[in-house]
């Protein structure tokens, strides 16, 4: 016997997950807040002016992590609404309504800058090309799972209906993204990609990356402070929110 | 396995022509919505053409939202669908068969009637088949798809809104391809590519959506 495995049980019941996730917010934030001061500097003091698009170009600090954020959070809510149908745990489908806000809500950022930096370089707010448009689509799949769990009384018909929801949409996300694609092309290439080399300065390619990972951990820290809350009001009837909040009733 | 699919289609079907005002108010619905974008963008015929397969397209899929509710909301209220599910068919199964139905009350009627509303359009004669081809081959997939969003929200409070938020993004792919292969016929390029992948669609979404709308209807019978 090497070693004894890590209990990952141990930490699928709200009750022993609360404190943890209490005890990991503040380091989460912390680091939110050193990658994102890093980021910002490096995008904005020391990266050097894009040579076609000027000083406009700078939002891509914000804008990139907002659209990779905003695909990521849909992929992770997908897998703990999976993880929720199949294992019936109550903690899963908490997650997966936890991080639908922080999703829709980079979703609608990566949109709003990306209008703001659409302007000044295309001259127009919008286009319907490919990307901005299944961006648009991704909003919409991120209200719908919301208004769906709203509309529903019961936490645990919520859970597994947001599942199902988040999971018909995790397969159709390729699907439309691709139809959308077809459709229509405008958009420049990418020009972050892992097979060829980055067509960026490597300082504003690492302003980005550090943006990249200060929205990260935000996710992390807001998607367990959401979690916590839910956590109580769901569970308010047990022994030990009673006993956490000191009611004595 | 298809006597069980048959016997879905049949009472389905029967349950339909009983109510033949249902029918006919969603086939208005998708008459009338049609009619009034010439109205709003005025009557020249080049423009008209140029929006017929979009404007006909979206008018299917808002007519095809309207009666999908009723598509479990009836048997639900009346204990019908516990019965269906408790039968020892899969769900997925009988899902089919109220599909097909579904597929039968509300879509055929649409690409029946496409035709005569693409005259008004002005669409050439092979626009007009190739928009008759590629609802009928587009509309089984929003029957399809539609079911999971009505058995998600299945005796919810707004649910007829809350079903088009989830429905209509996910209808978006059939749209593009319904409608770009008429596009692609007026333009010259031909329509198979875009019909080709419109069957894929179709397929593909009759064939797996029956499985998470059967879990959902489980789900909304606890």
């Amino acid at each position: 016997m090497s070693k004894q495995s890590i209990n990952w049980y141990k930490y699928a019941s709200p009750q022993t997950f609360y404190p943890l996730a209490g005890k990991m917010i503040p380091w989460f934030w912390l680091l939110a807040a050193i990658f994102g001061i890093a980021g910002l500097t490096t995008g904005f003091l020391l990266a050097p002016m894009d040579e076609q698009q000027g000083e406009g170009y700078r939002i891509i600090f914000l804008h990139v992590p907002a659209s990779w954020m905003s695909m990521f959070i849909y992929l992770v809510m997908a897998f703990w609404a999976a993880l929720g149908l199949a294992f019936n745990t109550r903690l899963s489908g908490m997650m997966a309504s936890a991080l639908a806000p922080t999703g829709a809500l980079f979703a609608f950022l990566s949109l709003w800058t990306g209008a703001l930096w659409g302007k000044p370089m295309w001259g127009t707010w919008w286009v319907w090309d490919a990307r901005l448009t299944s961006e648009l689509i991704l909003l919409f799949l991120y209200i719908g799972f919301i208004a769906l769990q709203a509309a529903i009384d019961d936490p645990r018909r919520a859970d597994k209906a947001g599942a199902i929801l988040a999971l018909v949409g995790v397969v159709n996300i390729p699907i439309i993204y691709f139809s959308v694609k077809w459709w229509n092309t405008l958009h420049q290439g990418a020009s972050v990609s892992l097979t060829r080399a980055p067509s960026m300065a490597a300082m504003m390619l690492w302003g980005m990356l550090l943006c990249a990972l200060a929205c990260w951990m935000y996710s992390i820290a807001v998607a367990l402070m959401r979690v916590r809350t839910i956590m109580l009001e769901r569970e308010r009837h047990t022994e030990w929110v009673r006993a956490l909040l000191g009611d004595t009733e | 396995m298809l006597s069980v699919i048959g016997a879905v289609v049949g009472r389905d079907l029967r349950l339909a022509l009983r109510r033949q005002a249902d029918i006919a108010a969603a086939v208005f619905f998708f008459i009338i919505v049609v009619s009034l974008f010439p109205l709003g963008v005025g009557p020249e015929p080049d423009q008209l053409r140029r929006l017929a397969p979009g404007v006909l397209w979206v008018a299917a899929l808002l007519a095809t939202m309207l009666s999908l509710p009723r598509l479990f909301a009836d048997d639900h209220r009346d204990g019908t669908l516990e019965q269906l599910a408790l039968a020892p068919h899969p769900l997925g199964l009988i899902v089919i068969g109220k599909v097909v139905a579904h597929w039968l009350v509300a879509g055929l009627p649409l690409v029946l009637l496409a035709p005569v509303l693409g005259i008004q359009f002005d669409l050439a004669h092979d626009a007009l088949v190739v928009l008759t081809l590629s609802l009928l081959i587009g509309t089984p997939a929003l029957s399809g798809i539609g079911a999971i969003g009505a058995a998600l929200t299945l005796g919810l409070r707004g649910g007829g809104v809350l079903l088009s938020l989830l429905v209509l993004p996910l209808y978006i792919p059939v749209l593009i391809f319904g409608a770009g292969a008429v596009d692609a016929t007026v333009s010259g390029l031909g329509p198979q590519a875009h019909l080709s992948l419109l069957g894929a669609l179709t397929l593909g979404g009759v064939f797996f959506a029956p499985w998470p709308t059967a879990a959902a209807l489980r789900v909304a019978l606890e």
